[in-house]
């Protein structure tokens, strides 16, 4: 299929476009592991955007787990209670938050968060050219923003969900205690008699992936920003948008692959 | 320029032979000549879009040229590896249209950025000394805690300019040193240019498209027209010309 420059297409504009996307995207990855491996290593800059990551994302985190504990307990105790079963609240919500909701939740608040922050700050900085300006001082700008600010996000994510697992536990307790007065020590009891080891881990480990692929789209896209600030714009809401399409296909994809070794 | 000598040549840091580079169907640099020789301060002169900035950009290795040879320092940029060239790029000073500062570190850090990447073994007291040394330089002692966005324009450019000369570059390029700013912070900054020089015993490439930063700076002007050098030799010879492309361009500028 010819384009109006006379080149053709192997497949068409867009499907050609697609793959070139994902090859492009394989060698960004790839490239970021070559880095990795390259001393030295920006340990201060790591450190630096962790705490960006983390700390500036414990408020909303905070609220956004606690309540989701809370009404999640709310919303269930009613079908609970029509079987005579309250007392299996604390295992329900421990099993929904450790296995499903603390990780889906926080990758998600993460990616809004953290992921359109890094594909704007990354975009800006390149259109302003101040990655063009590290590169003529013989900084590599791809070790110093990228591979810090993936490695950053891919850290912080699990410790993140594991927090976000703990604040909506106790948004679930104080709901579980103002109704049935039921004791810290028996609700703690009754929530881990479900939950494995197995659970936590799968959870770390996709909370790895999540933290790793909104680190990867956020920096794919804001490094690779054109178009001058209307670009800054795209790259941020595409770097939100492409981050949580691929949460949810990984977290489909991880959860089979976890069910077969159950 | 194409019929330098070769012993002219010898004394040559930058020398671009038929350097082609286009953007799509949109050709930019069309078979550019040029050699920038030890100690001078070439300027650049022509229209916006006409492929200035992208020429600095190849002599920089930001872009890579179509086709054509661009030797700086004696070494082919487009055939170095990216070590090679790194260590290239550390006899090249940049200073961009925009500044290009850092907007999350202070001025201090953006100084302090290269040079403790690249000097690791200097203290910490080293590193000050350093810091300034080329604020002193620039005139901006006194702005060493302040964020970028807390400068005026021509106080970023002069910080710009600082933070490629802390790693002492042989080579200088400036992109459009004195675009945006009023005629006598332009004034200082030409004055700059002519310090640097001086001071660093730089030898430079200056983009501009200001006749008069262009005479002030430029120990030799050279008149980049639809991608191709037009003429080239002292500011006053460049002008004395029947050409209409070039009078145009001049009395443009100067009725303004």
């Amino acid at each position: 299929m010819p384009n109006n420059t006379g080149r053709k297409y192997l497949i068409s504009k867009r499907i050609d476009g697609f793959f070139t996307s994902f090859s492009d995207v394989i060698n960004f990855i790839g490239r970021f592991f070559k880095e990795t491996t390259k001393r030295p290593l920006e340990w201060n800059e790591l450190i630096k955007q962790s705490y960006e990551v983390g700390y500036r994302s414990l408020l909303l985190i905070t609220l956004t787990g606690f309540i989701t504990g809370v009404v999640f307990t709310k919303q269930s105790r009613p079908s609970l209670s029509e079987f005579g079963a309250q007392s299996w609240l604390p295992s329900l919500v421990a099993i929904a938050v450790v296995k499903s909701l603390a990780p889906l939740v926080t990758a998600l608040i993460c990616a809004g968060k953290v992921g359109s922050s890094i594909g704007a700050e990354l975009g800006s900085m390149r259109v302003t050219e101040q990655i063009d300006a590290m590169e003529v001082s013989a900084v590599k700008p791809f070790k110093f923003l990228v591979n810090t600010r993936i490695g950053a996000t891919t850290i912080m994510l699990p410790m993140l969900m594991l927090y976000a697992a703990f604040v909506s536990m106790m948004g679930s307790y104080l709901d579980i205690y103002m109704n049935e007065q039921t004791s810290f020590t028996t609700f703690i009891e009754q929530a881990f008699s479900k939950i494995t080891f197995l659970d936590f881990a799968s959870s770390i480990i996709r909370s790895l992936v999540f933290g790793f692929t909104i680190g990867v789209v956020g920096c794919y896209k804001g490094f690779y920003t054109t178009g001058g600030t209307q670009g800054v714009g795209r790259a941020a809401n595409a770097s939100v948008v492409t981050s949580m399409f691929l949460i949810f296909i990984e977290e489909m994809l991880i959860l089979q692959i976890i069910n077969y070794f159950r | 320029m194409n019929s330098v000598a070769n012993h002219k040549e010898k004394n040559a840091v930058v020398v671009i032979r038929d350097l082609y580079k286009a953007f799509g169907a949109n050709e930019v640099l069309r078979g550019v000549n040029l050699d920038l020789y030890h100690g001078e301060n070439l300027v650049v002169l022509g229209k916006s879009g006409t492929g200035k900035s992208v020429l600095i950009k190849i002599i920089s290795g930001l872009l890579k040229p179509d086709s054509g040879t661009v030797n700086v320092l004696g070494k082919e940029v487009a055939s170095l590896r990216e070590r090679e060239l790194n260590e290239l790029r550390l006899k090249i000073g940049f200073s961009f249209q925009a500044s290009a500062l850092y907007d999350s570190m202070t001025v201090r850090e953006n100084l302090a950025f290269p040079l403790v990447r690249h000097k690791r073994n200097l203290s910490r007291k080293q590193v000050e000394t350093a810091i300034d040394t080329v604020l002193d330089a620039v005139g901006l002692l006194r702005a060493k805690r302040q964020m970028p966005s807390e400068l005026s324009g021509g106080q970023k450019k002069r910080i710009g300019v600082a933070r490629t000369l802390i790693l002492q570059p042989e080579i200088m390029l400036y992109d459009e040193p004195t675009a945006g700013l009023d005629p006598i912070t332009s004034s200082d900054i030409n004055e700059l240019i002519n310090e640097v020089k001086e001071k660093y015993n730089t030898s430079s490439i200056i983009i501009t498209h200001d006749l008069t930063c262009a005479k002030v700076t430029g120990d030799r002007v050279a008149m980049l027209l639809d991608g191709t050098f037009v003429k080239e030799g002292s500011f006053q010879s460049v002008f004395e010309t029947t050409d209409e492309r070039i009078k145009s361009f001049y009395d443009y500028n100067f009725t303004q």
